[in-house]
């Protein structure tokens, strides 16, 4: 799997085909919106028997993630759980595998829409990490240097003749926006005006799949953020 | 046998009775009859004789007929049809139709106060079937009348209609069941479908008439090479028009309509009228044609399989069918839209629109001389129809398990369901039916301590009849006039295709050119664009796949070495691939290698229908690949695949051992683009994904499931799911098709003729012409990602 490597606030950051971010230097690998338990979720909800082994393959392939790269320190970027109901009832087994994930290694959780509060499971739980020049929290702000998530970008390029649809990277000189990695988490098109309006005009989306291919952000009708100069 | 006021209506417009509606009066006792009669025979007529005269003899309240028809403009026109006799003969008899298009005013009062005589559609029968009330509905009702049964046989439409029926039945045991049909290769096979299992069904065939006065539309230029546009008949096609009164111009798919039709009027120097009509376009845009039809102000109408079925438009005089008609059933029925005059034979004239269709039309011909019509057995009824049968049994009470499975099997499609089956489909319903078992407290049905089942969440009838239905919707966007107010809706283009658009494009839709402006809440806009080269509209539709009859009949003819009924220059053609090569044969598989264009190409003559050849490219290239001969792309056609790649194949044999081709079909379900919109449609039909309305989409922020991503899942976790048992066995037929392949092996029983030429060969060369070349996946993908990050980098003036 080939990664994205690029340059944002000081910092060396990889962009994996995975859809997860990777800092090397600092040794810290930041997945966003896991949505574990999001099956049982919509059960209870909605009444949809979805497949229910949406935990196990996030599970599976953040395990994947973790055995890549070597990473000592995880970062979930929110809406780790699909909401807390599903954090509190994740069956054991899950549970168990989380623990096991999570024992030697710094395990970070930011706060998201859907899972607010504390969360029963060990690491630390925060609002937002500053870390350097950058930071870290669930849904974007104003704030320079910021990684975030919340609106699982994904993108629709033509390619001859058909369309690739696929989770994808926002990245601007001012932010990042994490794909979701949640295995059932579906995508907001780029070319909504709720991604549109929020990159710069220049914003590149950095498609997930089998290697991390950089794009011109496909733009829908919106006029792209301006820069404000101080 | 007919009342005095009805034998005095018929007697005063001078009409008198065909034998088979007499026979169908005579008959009208049986529980379950079917009418085969010709277009034009006074079908419907004949159907509803029986209800007109048993309400005028003895009139009473509440629901006496239920007439079900695959169109909803059919029903609508019933009713007019049926308005007329019953005022003028004065009859005690109150007619209502009963649509997705009727108001929900209209639809409560006929739940209320249903009218005598109830005009729908199967999905609109299958909600009314879903309401607790439904008894009440149908208390009293008699007769049962399913048109053009034919067309609903062939399609899950037709198997939930049986489900339906096998429920109204219980609900009114005395219900007779009557079916309307077209000609068809197996009346008897109709007639299981129909009946209630196991009680007989009485067949009742009308004449059918003169043979057609059928042939090939005489054209001074052979056809060209490749291609199915038929664009090289239009100043013959023109003067057909001219000479007749009403012409239906019959295309395959609507893609080709849309371009004819251009041509066609761009060469229409005398102004005659000519509409188009397909199922792509605006309801009002249909509408209007149809309706300019009855009124025959229209001399010609280019047109697809939408009409296929219904109405009859009495002043047709001529059908042209362009391209190959890939099905000899399909094409009768079409020539029988010519029926101008009852008992006049119906005229109809073919265009090959390329060399190889020449032969293919022509054995058409021979097959409709020789009333050799052909069909495909279509095995059981669908286990997700099945599936949604049971929710919607479940919205409307509480049932016993048992009941309901002896219920269902008598449906003819479902006579010979296990109970085994019939319970996992149940377990399906109530759980999910996963290895993995999360969802006990969470089920969507419910055992009661007395065993009846039930909905665990009464709310959840209203998703589930949202989602009844068995009709494949393709992803499509509305394509409308671009103005302040809306603008005017000309019709849909798919999801895919508005995609690949930029502005300034064109395209054309319902005939004209339109530019693409932009895309504005799922609804594409654009503006008129007179006179410029458009690009071209896709369309899903369907690509019919030639028959395996009609296939057969090709190599026969191939065979006999007597092509003398074959125009010269197709005749000349077969000559020289022989003297090059050979001709293919039905017991032997002919496969070819040569280098060409710098590549190294194979073609193999399969004759096993466009969507097989299709899967037996991939299959096939995936194969070439694990062997190394680095395959680059395939095009398939009905009659062979013809694949390009680096190194050339010398021994064909590994490759088609039919064991080994089964079980690569197996490894090969993984990845296909195909086989996930196999499991996509069979997904929502079983109920397992919502359908989704473009409203849906349009604020869905991410409650947009893939189901690419529940068919990996599935796959990986749970490999024997119901669901994934479903879609293998859709895969034999539709777009996958593998039954065929497998056809094509038992025919060939792995004797094989590989030739190894010096260039390209007579027969393989229109392939070359072909659109819709493959590129081979894996790989590919991301190489093509690879390039356009690249030149969409650079053009943005940014480094890759």
């Amino acid at each position: 799997m080939n990664d994205f490597v690029f340059p944002f606030h000081g910092a060396r950051l990889a962009a994996r085909g995975s859809g997860a971010l990777w800092w090397a230097e600092a040794g810290l690998l930041v997945v966003s919106d896991l949505h574990l338990g999001k099956s049982a979720r919509m059960a209870r909800r909605a009444g949809a028997l979805l497949p229910p082994y949406d935990s196990r393959d996030t599970l599976a392939r953040l395990e994947a993630e973790l055995d890549a790269t070597g990473a000592r320190r995880v970062l979930c970027l929110g809406d780790s759980f699909d909401d807390l109901k599903a954090a509190r009832g994740l069956e054991a087994d899950m549970r168990d595998w989380l623990l096991r994930l999570s024992a030697g290694r710094d395990w970070i959780w930011i706060e998201g829409n859907h899972d607010p509060g504390p969360v029963d499971l060990p690491g630390t739980h925060l609002a937002a990490l500053q870390e350097g020049a950058l930071s870290f929290r669930h849904i974007a702000t104003a704030v320079r240097g910021e990684i975030s998530g919340h609106y699982h970008p994904k993108l629709r390029l033509p390619l001859r003749g058909s369309t690739l649809s696929r989770p994808c990277f926002l990245v601007d000189a001012d932010r990042i926006i994490l794909p979701a990695f949640g295995t059932y988490t579906g995508g907001l098109c780029t070319t909504d005006p709720a991604l549109d309006g929020l990159m710069l005009a220049e914003a590149l989306a950095i498609v997930t799949g089998h290697s991390a291919q950089a794009v011109p952000m496909p733009r829908g009708r919106s006029t792209p953020r301006q820069r404000h100069h101080a | 046998m007919l009342p005095q006021r009805l034998k005095c209506w018929l007697g005063k417009r001078g009409w008198t009775l065909h034998p088979h509606q007499v026979d169908m009066l005579r008959h009208a006792a049986e529980p379950a009859l079917l009418l085969v009669a010709p277009t034009g025979g006074g079908k419907t007529l004949a159907g509803f004789l029986p209800t007109l005269s048993e309400l005028t003899e003895a009139p009473e309240d509440g629901l006496h007929t239920l007439y079900v028809s695959p169109l909803k403009a059919l029903a609508a026109d019933i009713k007019r049809n049926l308005s007329t006799p019953i005022a003028e003969a004065g009859l005690p008899i109150r007619v209502e139709d009963r649509t997705g298009d009727t108001p929900a005013t209209a639809k409560r009062r006929q739940r209320a106060d249903p009218p005598h005589i109830l005009l729908t559609t199967p999905e609109s029968l299958a909600l009314l079937l879903s309401y607790e009330d439904a008894p009440r509905i149908f208390r009293g009702l008699r007769r049962v009348i399913v048109d053009e049964i034919h067309a609903l046989a062939e399609s899950k439409r037709g198997d939930q209609l049986m489900l339906a029926l096998a429920r109204l039945q219980a609900l009114c045991p005395g219900l007779r069941r009557v079916g309307l049909s077209a000609t068809v290769e197996d009346p008897a096979a109709i007639g299981r479908f129909l009946t209630a299992h196991p009680t007989p069904c009485r067949i009742v065939t009308a004449d059918p008439g003169p043979d057609p006065d059928i042939a090939m539309l005489p054209l001074p230029t052979p056809p060209p090479w490749a291609g199915g546009g038929g664009r090289h008949a239009i100043p013959q096609v023109l003067e057909a028009i001219r000479a007749h009164k009403t012409t239906l111009i019959f295309h395959n798919t609507r893609a080709q309509a849309e371009i004819f039709f251009h041509h066609l009027w761009l060469a229409n120097d005398d102004g005659l009228p000519i509409g188009i009509h397909h199922g792509s376009l605006a309801r009002e845009q249909r509408q209007r044609v149809e309706a300019a039809m009855v009124d025959g102000t229209l001399r010609a109408i280019v047109c697809t399989g939408s009409l296929d079925l219904g109405i009859d438009w009495g002043d047709v005089d001529l059908v042209i069918q362009i391209g190959a008609p890939k099905n000899v059933k399909r094409l009768v029925q079409r020539i029988g839209r010519a029926n101008h005059r009852y008992n006049a034979p119906s005229k109809a004239r073919l265009v090959p629109a390329n060399r190889f269709e020449v032969v293919e039309c022509q054995a058409a011909l021979a097959a409709v001389r020789d009333h050799d019509l052909d069909g495909d057995p279509r095995g059981p009824g669908p286990r997700d129809v099945l599936c949604q049968h049971i929710l919607i049994v479940a919205c409307s009470g509480p049932f016993d398990a048992g009941a309901l499975f002896s219920e269902i099997t008598r449906a003819g499609p479902y006579a010979d369901l296990t109970r085994a089956a019939f319970d996992a489909c149940l377990e399906f319903c109530a759980t999910g039916g996963y290895a993995l078992r999360a969802y006990d407290r969470w089920q969507r049905l419910q055992q009661r301590p007395d065993g009846q089942w039930q909905l665990r969440d009464p709310r959840a009838a209203r998703q589930i009849r949202m989602n009844i239905g068995t009709i494949q919707d393709t992803d499509t966007l509305k394509v409308r006039l671009k103005n302040n107010r809306g603008g005017r809706p000309l019709g849909e283009v798919e999801e895919a295709f508005a995609a690949t658009l930029t502005p300034g494009d064109t395209f054309l839709i319902g005939g004209q050119t339109v530019r693409y402006e932009g895309l504005r809440e799922m609804v594409v806009e654009v503006t008129r664009r007179e006179g410029r080269k458009p690009k071209i509209a896709t369309f899903m539709g369907t690509k019919f796949a030639t028959s395996t009859q009609l296939s057969a009949r090709i190599l026969r003819m191939f065979d006999s070495g007597d092509w003398s009924a074959l125009p010269d220059h197709t005749a000349d053609w077969l000559r020289l691939q022989q003297e090059l090569s050979t001709l293919p044969r039905a017991d032997r598989l002919l496969i070819e290698s040569f280098p060409h264009d710098g590549r190294a190409h194979t073609c193999i003559y399969g004759f096993a229908g466009r969507n097989a050849m299709q899967t037996l490219g991939l299959l096939i290239t995936a194969r070439m690949e694990a062997m190394g001969l680095a395959p680059m792309g395939f095009v398939a056609s009905d009659y062979a695949v013809l694949i390009w790649g680096l190194d050339p194949l010398t021994d064909p044999g590994p490759l088609f051992d039919g064991t080994d081709l089964r079980a690569s079909f197996e490894t090969w379900l993984a990845g296909n683009a195909v086989m996930k919109r196999t499991f996509k449609a069979s997904a929502v039909i079983a109920g397992l994904i919502d359908r989704q309305s473009p409203g849906q989409r349009k604020n869905g922020r991410q409650a947009t499931f893939s189901s690419d991503i529940l068919y990996d899942t599935l796959r990986k976790y749970d490999p024997d799911h119901l669901l994934l048992q479903i879609t293998r066995e859709e895969a034999r037929r539709g777009l996958v098709d593998f039954g065929r392949i497998e056809e094509m092996i038992a025919r060939t029983k792995g004797r094989f003729d590989h030739r190894t030429l010096p260039r390209l060969t007579p027969l393989a060369a229109p392939l070359l012409l072909e659109v819709g070349k493959v590129p081979v996946q894996g790989a590919a993908q991301e190489r093509l990602l690879a390039e356009e990050a690249a030149r969409l980098l650079s053009s943005a003036g940014m480094a890759p």
